[in-house]
């Protein structure tokens, strides 16, 4: 129990820089999509960008004071992300 | 920043988090990073270490004409690929001895790609007569996708191991609060601060192009790290295609229409591409459904030519040879992804630059490896009993010492293989490999089973013997030995040889450090305890 309790927010942090990145990147990949220019360009600079998203997360993970914290900002920049891409995946095309 | 100001007992500083991030990240795949960087820094020279395990053939003196090369590999494979829905070769460029080239397998199951690939001689057209081997491209492959398991998840492998890299850097100069100065500072002969220095020197002497190189290594796999947007985006076939366009000149094939034409003659083909860009700016021949009226025949530029390596091809017909097309750029961010993936391969420059790249890359490989050999000198000292450290410390240190200085030993069994193996033997290139890896293998048992020092030692001098001697084993079984190809002018093969004979220095000089070096803890054994208390400060500058 006392092993969970002290390395419990180590490992959700792990979990957060991980797959929290990853799917942060991921959305953010998707989220270029709304951007304002042709689909192909839109979608490789998403690709492009998703890496650098990737990085910063995992910096900001670790970089905060506790994993709460580290999850709340991964949520926090979340939000614009999914209006745009939920934007793109509603309209279902893309100018 | 006024978090900094709230004093808070169990809060740590972001330096001293992104220390902790930099270690592990870089720990948990440092092994496999060694060895990509090792391997991608030698692949800098691929075409050259190609040319070397090839000795069969000659050295070329003059580059063949491209166009007449073209035509005369498109009779061959109209021979041994014919039926086949695709075919593509390179073009010579003075780098290359053969011509390699890769063909769909000809009624493989719809929806089943499947390719089979050949080298050619330039002047006959015909396969190579050279040995069977992989060449330097064994190592290019293993850079990225690694051996022994399917590509996909090689490739996902190292592009996590690259991430973890991306990470490490990042976190490696939040760390320094000094970097620039930390730079100047050597302390020689100081245990732990010689191999905090020389990291630091490495790192910071290569940082842009460690940066670079690592994200730029990303972008070549990214469409298949972040399918994403691609996804969403792109419903229909004709769309997915007019994304591939963007990335690639390998022209897909259409339907067959089942009637048969003859194929117009490619050099001529070959010959337009040449006066656009260039004699020796020619890259690439593509062929599709060649036989059939719908055949179309893409020459596409060189690589060598530019810094990018986004499409620039010209589209023929196949039928009647008149130029359809010509394609000459693209949307910006796939220019964008173009130039980054053509400083990843480095394929534009010329020799100075790739010596230049080959420099600062092996610097790269240098700070991985000091910095997992750091991992384990800081946290020696603070064993309590060096003689017998935790399981932890024990399979760090052997691994170390396998995935670096067993590393070179098997990278040299490789070439000592190419050169051994008896030609006749079957898959001989799939046995060259064995070796490498047989060799690896046995280098990570005797890290296993030997005293850590005695290991590095042994296997330090083991790596020297075998590149010293390689161009002696060169002399033996080729008839291009070192004083003949300096006699002939053939620097490509001289200077692997030097090179080999550079590197047996450099293993030397490293197995004799390792062998006078007395671990400081020795002398300050009796204070290990005053050690263990002093202050967390000093952690902090790692």
């Amino acid at each position: 129990m006392s092993t969970i309790v002290r390395h419990g927010p180590l490992a959700s942090r792990i979990v957060a820089a991980i797959f929290g990145g990853y799917a942060l990147a991921a959305l953010a990949s998707v989220a270029a999509l709304a951007l304002p220019m042709s689909k192909p360009q839109a979608v490789l600079t998403g690709m492009l960008a998703s890496f650098i998203v990737y990085a910063c997360a995992v910096i900001w993970v670790f970089a905060v004071r506790s994993a709460r914290r580290a999850w709340t900002g991964l949520v926090i920049v979340a939000v614009p992300l999914l209006l745009a891409a939920s934007s793109v995946w509603a309209g279902g095309r893309i100018s | 920043m006024k978090r900094a100001r709230d004093p808070e007992p169990k809060a740590r500083g972001i330096r001293q988090s992104m220390s902790d991030l930099h270690t592990w990240a870089g720990l948990l795949a440092g092994w496999i990073l060694y060895a990509m960087f090792l391997t991608g820094t030698v692949s800098y020279f691929k075409d050259e270490t190609s040319q070397w395990m090839r000795p069969e053939q000659p050295h070329q003196r003059d580059m063949p004409d491209a166009a007449r090369v073209a035509q005369r590999v498109t009779a061959t494979l109209g021979t041994i690929a014919a039926g086949s829905s695709q075919w593509s070769f390179d073009l010579p460029d003075e780098r290359t001895s053969v011509i390699g080239s890769f063909w769909r397998t000809p009624g493989a199951a719809a929806g089943k790609r499947t390719f089979e690939s050949a080298s050619f001689d330039p002047v006959t057209g015909q396969r190579t007569s050279a040995r069977e081997t992989l060449g330097g491209e064994f190592f290019y492959r293993f850079h990225f996708q690694f051996f022994y398991m399917p590509v996909l998840w090689g490739r996902w492998l190292a592009g996590l191991c690259a991430m973890f890299m991306l990470v490490a850097i990042v976190s490696g100069v939040i760390t320094h609060k000094k970097i620039f100065a930390d730079f100047f500072t050597f302390r020689w002969g100081k245990g732990q601060r010689s191999w905090l220095d020389a990291h630091n020197a490495l790192s910071v002497f290569g940082l842009p192009f460690h940066a670079m190189i690592t994200y730029t290594g990303l972008v070549t796999l990214m469409t298949m790290y972040m399918p994403w947007g691609a996804q969403t985006a792109f419903r229909t076939p004709a769309e997915r295609e007019a994304m591939t366009s963007q990335l690639s000149a390998f022209i897909q094939p259409g339907k067959p229409s089942g009637q048969k034409a003859g194929l117009a003659p490619v050099d001529a083909m070959v010959r337009e591409a040449q006066a656009r860009w260039g004699r020796d700016k020619v890259g690439r021949v593509t062929i599709t459904n060649p036989g059939d009226t719908t055949a179309r025949v893409a020459v596409s530029r060189g690589e060598a030519s530019r810094v990018s390596m986004s499409p620039q091809y010209m589209l023929f017909d196949g039928v009647t040879g008149k130029l359809i097309d010509v394609k000459d750029s693209v949307g910006g961010a796939a220019e964008t992804r173009g130039v980054l993936y053509a400083l990843h391969l480095g394929r534009f420059s010329d020799l100075q630059l790739r010596w230049l790249y080959f420099i600062v890359s092996l610097a790269g490989t240098a700070m991985v490896g000091t910095g997992l050999v750091m991992w384990t000198v800081k946290r020696r000292q603070k064993l309590p009993d060096p003689a017998r450290p935790h399981l932890g410390f024990w399979l760090v240190e052997r691994l170390n010492i396998a995935s670096i200085a067993g590393l070179s030993v098997a990278m040299t069994s490789f070439l000592w293989a190419n050169r051994l193996l008896p030609l006749g033997v079957a898959a001989r290139d799939n046995a060259e490999i064995n070796v490498f890896f047989a060799v690896w293998g046995a280098t990570l048992l005797h890290a296993f089973v030997r005293p850590a020092k005695r290991a590095w030692i042994e296997s330090l001098w083991l790596a020297t013997a075998l590149l010293a001697f390689l161009p002696v084993l060169n002399a033996l079984t080729t008839d291009r030995p070192l004083w003949r190809s300096i006699e002939q002018g053939d620097w490509v093969f001289a200077g692997f040889d030097l090179m080999m004979w550079a590197f047996a220095a450099l293993h030397a000089a490293l197995a004799l450090r390792v062998a006078r070096h007395r671990p400081c803890v020795k002398p300050a054994g009796k204070r290990a305890g005053a050690r263990a208390t002093m202050p967390e400060r000093e952690k902090e500058s790692a």
